[in-house]
């Protein structure tokens, strides 16, 4: 059995009197994609602010690698190797495709105030460091397919390609574990498909852990390890997709009980 | 006539280019208009005239303590005033700023009163370096079209060829984005107010010679500063450029040819009229937000 890499023990968080998240327990493994569902509002995206620092949790543990990085500020989870999408892209709209990826290098660049102050003229040794990650950039660029639209600015690419170049920002960061929310809604069939691929390409080539936000049943089955059913922020079940999709506490969940009372 | 008077624009236009540049820098990361700004402007003022008079050092050396001053002051205003705040809105974040400028105001009378000093600069207001019959140049106007130029000039250099600059234009598009992408977005805001105020120190240092070094002496620069930024777009550096030259040019010509008594009133009136007819200035885009 592969190891754990990112490992969430009683993680609970409320806004005023609403529970988001009670005491939720899950382990993601490596080279895993691991999907979580559940209906609105049932608590999938605040796991993701929780794991990626936007919100602090007021109870429980996110290990990464063994490492304790609960309540720590976005930017240095980022830095220990967590990258997310977002079911609302949070892209920096009026930069080119290729700024977008490089920004999400910012942090594996060196970072005294010599470095960042340096001027990227040729030769010099900012230069020469900016080189080694532009080619890193363009490594993504050509495995998203995204080389038509790199100096095109973001905001005048279709919805589709825009995931994409968020997905490839998040890919530019060399993270170890990716936390995709919603990565197929607003897709179409075709795209959907491609995505899929690409998800599982990102998986296999590049050994990143895969947590996935996603509506889309069909897409859990065909994609995941393993499914976690979340509902009013407490885990229903958890296991393998046929098991997770065939279990009547998730089916109530999903189509609500008030329709088998009646 | 006409050339005196468009020296004096440009010279004047230049310092609120300054200002402007300095009010547009914060605004575009933050969309904080930051009233504070000439009080911080006022206060490295007159750090430069303390290492004058009191240190006795040279003219270069004080401006170099000066613009660490500058920055240390714009990034401790950001650290420990602004980062504070807990979710403002714009009318929070401008109370905050009115209530640093007059904690500021209240500094510099307690500390050096209300007396209007001098002082001397390398370059004085008095000896002309060129004159016709038409027109004279001073040093001093010399030195302030250089200064503003080579001001602007390394903020272009900042802000286009830095990985500071790209940083600081992430966190303008996207804070939240900037920082899931391991960029310190609070540091390099606090880095955006220091810089900020080192482009407010250099308009306070020149507009001294001119004016007299008193508490009160950057109010009417920073009014038209803000009138220059608003002309510009709020949002715009090149804007905030071209808004100080042509708020210069204005209050100039109009001081000549209508009244020179109005003449301060003419930054009010581009205020309102630009609010009235294009509400995103002369540079500013204007992007609607999709429903």
């Amino acid at each position: 059995m592969s190891l754990p890499v990112l490992h969430i023990e009683h993680l609970s968080k409320s806004f005023g009197g609403v529970r988001a998240l009670n005491d939720l327990h899950f382990t993601v493994r490596e080279k895993e994609i691991f999907s979580i569902i559940g209906p609105n509002g049932a608590g999938k995206s605040t796991i993701f602010n929780c794991i990626n620092g936007l919100y602090s949790p007021e109870n429980g543990k996110i290990i990464l690698q063994g490492q304790d990085i609960t309540g720590k500020s976005p930017n240095v989870i980022a830095g220990k190797g967590i990258a997310r999408t977002f079911q609302n892209l949070e892209l920096f709209k009026y930069m080119s495709t290729i700024d977008n990826l490089l920004l999400g290098r910012h942090m594996l660049m060196k970072s005294s105030i010599f470095h960042i102050l340096a001027l990227s003229v040729k030769r010099s040794a900012a230069a020469r460091e900016e080189i080694k990650h532009r080619r890193k950039v363009e490594e993504i660029i050509d495995f998203l397919e995204l080389q038509p639209y790199r100096d095109y600015p973001v905001f005048a690419l279709s919805y589709g390609k825009q995931k994409l170049v968020e997905l490839g920002r998040a890919l530019a960061m060399e993270p170890k574990i990716l936390l995709l929310d919603e990565p197929a809604a607003g897709l179409n069939n075709e795209e959907r498909q491609d995505m899929i691929f690409w998800i599982q390409d990102i998986r296999d080539q590049m050994d990143i852990s895969i947590v996935i936000i996603e509506h889309n049943m069909q897409m859990v089955k065909d994609i995941s390890d393993r499914v976690l059913a979340l509902n009013f922020g407490k885990k229903i079940t958890e296991g393998s997709p046929q098991e997770v999709l065939a279990n009547q506490e998730v089916i109530r969940a999903y189509l609500g009980d008030d329709l088998k009372d009646e | 006539m006409i050339a005196q008077i468009l020296i004096n624009a440009v010279v004047a236009g230049s310092i609120y280019a300054l200002m402007a540049l300095a009010m547009v820098i914060i605004y575009k990361a933050s969309e904080i208009p930051n009233f504070a700004q000439g009080e911080m402007a006022m206060i490295s003022t007159y750090i430069t005239f303390v290492m004058l008079q009191v240190y006795g050092f040279s003219f270069y050396p004080a401006l170099l303590v000066t613009i660490l001053f500058a920055f240390i002051l714009g990034f401790l205003f950001e650290f420990a005033v602004i980062r504070r705040a807990k979710d403002p809105n714009l009318l929070g974040y401008i109370i905050i700023t009115l209530g640093f400028q007059m904690v500021l105001f209240g500094l510099a009378g307690w500390k050096w009163g209300s007396d209007q000093r001098t002082f001397s600069l390398p370059f004085s207001s008095s000896s002309v370096i060129f004159r016709t019959d038409q027109y004279a140049i001073t040093e001093h106007n010399m030195a302030s079209i250089i200064i503003a130029i080579l001001v602007m000039a390394g903020l272009y250099i900042l802000l286009k060829y830095t990985r500071l600059g790209l940083a600081m234009k992430a966190i303008q598009q996207n804070k939240n984005a900037a920082r899931f992408n391991g960029i310190p977005a609070d540091r390099i805001m606090g880095f955006s107010f220091g810089i900020s105020a080192i482009v407010g120190a250099v308009a306070g240092i020149l507009v001294a010679p001119v004016s007299t070094l008193d508490p009160t002496m950057m109010w009417d620069p920073l009014l038209k500063g803000f009138a220059a930024a608003v002309l510009g777009g709020m949002k715009s550096l090149p804007g905030a450029i071209i808004g100080g030259l042509l708020l210069g040019l204005i209050e100039n010509l109009f001081g000549y040819y209508i009244s020179l008594e109005f003449k301060a009133v003419v930054a009010f009136a581009i205020i309102i009229l630009v609010l009235f007819v294009k509400p995103s200035g002369l540079l500013g885009k204007h992007y609607t937000k999709k429903v």
